[in-house]
C-alpha cells in the first residue's frame, strides 16, 4: 500500500505526555498507524491504553507530544490553529459517544451545523441535512428534538451529522456504549453501510467486542502502544449479516505488532 | 452560526428567562433612579425655568443658587438698568413667606414679586384667572399643586377630602390679607412648597421688614446682544453677579450636587443597580455557557473556530441585552408614567435612555466576557471525555 495515495491516516512514532515532571502521564508510548481510504478500522483495548488520545491526535484536536500523524497528507499538528479548525471542519466528521446533539435544534438543525459552520446557507444546509436523514432513516422524525428521541435514533442523528458535510474522515468514539446490543448492532451496521466509502476512512474507538466483526482492520492498544494489527477476516459476511456470537471476535488472519 | 446560537439560547428557558430577568432588573432600577435624581435636580431650577423671559439673572455675587437669596439695594436696579445692552431690567422678589391656612395651620410658601408694571416672571401658564387680575387688590396667583394640596381648604364634612383653593378665596400671608385671582401650572419646587405669585409692591409688603427686600433683577438683552455679553458688561459696570439662565441653572444643580449628599445616594443606587444585574446576569449567563460547554467543545472539534464561537456568544449577550434593555426601560417609564400626578420627582430624558443602553451593554460584556474566555480556553478533546 502506498501511503500517500491509498492511505487516509499515517502515525509515525507518536507520544502524548499529559502534564508535567512527577505528575506526568504517557498516553501514547510511539504509536504506529496506518488507516487506508475505504477502511474502518477499530481502535480496540481496554479502558485508558490511550484509544481516545489517539483519535483525539488523528482528528487534529489534540496536539502529540512527538511524532507525526498526516490524515490525507496534511501534518495537522504542524498547521496554524485557524487551519487547523477548517481543516476539521471541512474534511473529518464526528460521532460522539454521548451524541453531543444540541438539544434546542431539532434532528434536522443538528445535522446541518457542520455546513453552517462552513458557511453554507441556512435553507441549503438543511436540504441537505432531511437528505441525510433519510440516509440514515430518520426522515420523519427531522423535526424532532434530541430529548423526543431513543438513544438508538440520536446516534443516527449524530451519523447524519458527521457525514453531512461528506468529510474524508470520520472518527467515531465509542458509538455504541450508551446504546443496549441490539441498537448498537444496528448503528453499527448503518455506520458501514453509509459511512463507508472508498475514498473516505473510518476509525471508530470502541471496546465493544460485539461489534469488532464490523471492522476492516483492529488495531489492538495496550498501555499506550499499537500492540497488533488484524485484517477482519469476519468483516466480509459481517457488513451483509446480523453478527452472531461466534463473529464477536476478530480473526488475525494477518497480525502486525508494532515495534 | 447566529441561527444555532440563538437557538442555544433560547432552548434553555429558565436561563434565559433568568438572564433576561437580571439584565431587566438592572436596567429597570439604573434608569428609575436616574430619572427621579433627574427630576429632583430638574426641581431645583424649576423656577428659572418657568421663569422663560429673561436672558441674564443679576444677583448678589455670594448667590450660590436660586433659593440662596442675598438681597440688593433697590437702586441697583437702576445701575443695571444703565448699562449699555440692557433692552429692560426688573425686580424680582423671592422669599419663603408663612400662610396661615383656614384651620389655623401654617404652611410656607415660594413667593414671587413680579414687576408692578410689567408681570415679568409670571407663571408660564394659567389654570384659572389671568396673570393680569394680579393688578386687582390684595391679588396672588396660586399654583394648583399647593392650591390642591397643602394650601387646600379643610373638607366640609369631617373624614371629607380637603377642598381646593378656588378664585376668590382668601389666604393669609404673613398675617396680610390675600385673594386668590388665578391658579397657574409651575414646576414642582424642590422642597414641595407651595408657589405664590404677586406683585412686587405687595410682596414686599408681605415680607417681614428687612432694609433690603430686592431679591434679583431680571434683565432683557437688546437685540445683538448676546446675553453671555451682556452678563460680562453688567458684572464690569455694577460689581454684582450676572448669569445667562442656562449658567444660572447649572450654578443651582451644581450646589446641590456639591453640597447635598443626593448625587451619592442616587448614584449608589445606580450602581447597585448595576452591580446586581451584572452578578445575576452574568451568573446565570455563566452558568448557560459552562451547561453548554460540550456542545461548544462540539462545535469545536465540528470546525467552528473561536472567532465564530466569539460571535455566537456575543449575539446571545446581546439579544438578552436588548430584551432586558427594552422591558427595563420600558417599566421605568411606565412607572414615570402612572406617577406623573403625585409628588415624585421623574424626568426621562434621551440621555438618561443613552447612558442605561451604555450600563446594559457594559453588563452584557461583562457576562458574555466570563463565558468567552471559558470558551476560548476549551479544549476540543473534552467532547471525548466520556
Amino acid at each position: 500500500m502506498s501511503p500517500d495515495h491509498e492511505t487516509a491516516v499515517v502515525c509515525r512514532g507518536v507520544t502524548k505526555v499529559y502534564g508535567e515532571g512527577t505528575s506526568a502521564v504517557q498516553a501514547l508510548r510511539g504509536v504506529d498507524l496506518e488507516v487506508p481510504s475505504g477502511e474502518l478500522v477499530m481502535l480496540v483495548g481496554p479502558s485508558g491504553c490511550g484509544k481516545t488520545t489517539l483519535i483525539s491526535v488523528i482528528a487534529g484536536i489534540l496536539d502529540p507530544s512527538s511524532g507525526q500523524c498526516l490524515v490525507f497528507g496534511q501534518d495537522l499538528a504542524a498547521m496554524p490553529q485557524r487551519h487547523r479548525t477548517a481543516y476539521r471542519g471541512r474534511s473529518i466528521g464526528f460521532v460522539f459517544q454521548a451524541y453531543n446533539l444540541l438539544p434546542s435544534l431539532t434532528a434536522a438543525e443538528n445535522v446541518a451545523v457542520p455546513l453552517l459552520i462552513l458557511g453554507h446557507r441556512r435553507a441549503e444546509a438543511l436540504r441537505r441535512a432531511h437528505a441525510a436523514l433519510e440516509r440514515v432513516g430518520m426522515p420523519e422524525r427531522s423535526h424532532a428534538l434530541p430529548a423526543q428521541l431513543s438513544g438508538g435514533q440520536q446516534q443516527r442523528v449524530a451519523i447524519a451529522r458527521a457525514l453531512v458535510h461528506d468529510p474524508k474522515l470520520v472518527v467515531c468514539d465509542e458509538p455504541t456504549s450508551a446504546l443496549d446490543a441490539d441498537t448498537g448492532q444496528r448503528v453499527m451496521t448503518l455506520l458501514r453501510e453509509v459511512a463507508v466509502a472508498p475514498d473516505r476512512a473510518l476509525v471508530i474507538v470502541t471496546h465493544d467486542s460485539r461489534t469488532f466483526h464490523f471492522a476492516d482492520r483492529i488495531a489492538r492498544m495496550d498501555d499506550g502502544r499499537i500492540v497488533s494489527v488484524a485484517e477482519n477476516a469476519a468483516e466480509s459476511s459481517a457488513s451483509s449479516a446480523e453478527p452472531s456470537a461466534s463473529s464477536a471476535e476478530p480473526s488475525a488472519s494477518s497480525t502486525r505488532s508494532s515495534p | 452560526m447566529n441561527f444555532v446560537a440563538l437557538k442555544m439560547l433560547i432552548g434553555d428557558k429558565a436561563k434565559y428567562i433568568g438572564i433576561i430577568v437580571g439584565i431587566t432588573f438592572a436596567s429597570l432600577l439604573i434608569t428609575q433612579q436616574m430619572a427621579i435624581f433627574t427630576g429632583l435636580m430638574t426641581r431645583t431650577y424649576g423656577a428659572i425655568t418657568d421663569l422663560g423671559q429673561p436672558d441674564v439673572w443679576v444677583m448678589d455675587p455670594k448667590v450660590q443658587f436660586i433659593d440662596d437669596i442675598k438681597p440688593l439695594q433697590d437702586t441697583e436696579l437702576y445701575r443695571v438698568r444703565g448699562v449699555e445692552g440692557v433692552d429692560w431690567a426688573v425686580p424680582l422678589y423671592k422669599g419663603l413667606l408663612k400662610a396661615r391656612l383656614s384651620n389655623g395651620n401654617f404652611q410656607t410658601c415660594n413667593v414671587f414679586g413680579l414687576d408692578d408694571a410689567t408681570l415679568i416672571g409670571g407663571p408660564p401658564e394659567m389654570v384659572e384667572g389671568r396673570i393680569e387680575d394680579l393688578r386687582r387688590a390684595d391679588g396672588v396667583i396660586v399654583d394648583e399643586y399647593g392650591a390642591a394640596g397643602r394650601l387646600a381648604k379643610p373638607a366640609a364634612t369631617p373624614g371629607g377630602k380637603p377642598e381646593p383653593l378656588h378664585v376668590g378665596d382668601t389666604i393669609e400671608l404673613n398675617d396680610h390679607r390675600a385673594i386668590v385671582v388665578g391658579i397657574c401650572r409651575v414646576q414642582r419646587t424642590f422642597q414641595s412648597q407651595p408657589v405664590i405669585y404677586t406683585t412686587y409692591s405687595r410682596a414686599t409688603t408681605y415680607a417681614p421688614r428687612e432694609r433690603k427686600l430686592l431679591s434679583f433683577v431680571l434683565v432683557g438683552a437688546k437685540a445683538g446682544v448676546e446675553p453671555l455679553e451682556l452678563c460680562q458688561r453688567i458684572e464690569n459696570a455694577t460689581g454684582l453677579a450676572a448669569q445667562t439662565r442656562e449658567e444660572f441653572k447649572w450654578t443651582t444643580v451644581t450646589y446641590f450636587m456639591k453640597y447635598t449628599g443626593i448625587p451619592i445616594n442616587f448614584g449608589i443606587a445606580v450602581l447597585l443597580g448595576f452591580l446586581v444585574g451584572t452578578a445575576i446576569a452574568g451568573q446565570t449567563f455563566y452558568n448557560f455557557t459552562i451547561e453548554n460547554l460540550k456542545q461548544f467543545g462540539a462545535l469545536k472539534a465540528m470546525g467552528a473556530g473561536n472567532g465564530t464561537l466569539l460571535r455566537m456568544i456575543l449575539l446571545q449577550a446581546l439579544l438578552v441585552g436588548l430584551i432586558g434593555y427594552g422591558l427595563g426601560v420600558g417599566a421605568a417609564a411606565m412607572f414615570g408614567l402612572l406617577s406623573r400626578t403625585s409628588e415624585l420627582a421623574f424626568r426621562l430624558p434621551w440621555q438618561i435612555l443613552a447612558l442605561t443602553a451604555v450600563s446594559v451593554t457594559v453588563i452584557c460584556m461583562l457576562a458574555a466576557l466570563i463565558s468567552i474566555r471559558k470558551v476560548v480556553k476549551l479544549e476540543p478533546a473534552i467532547v471525548f471525555k466520556g
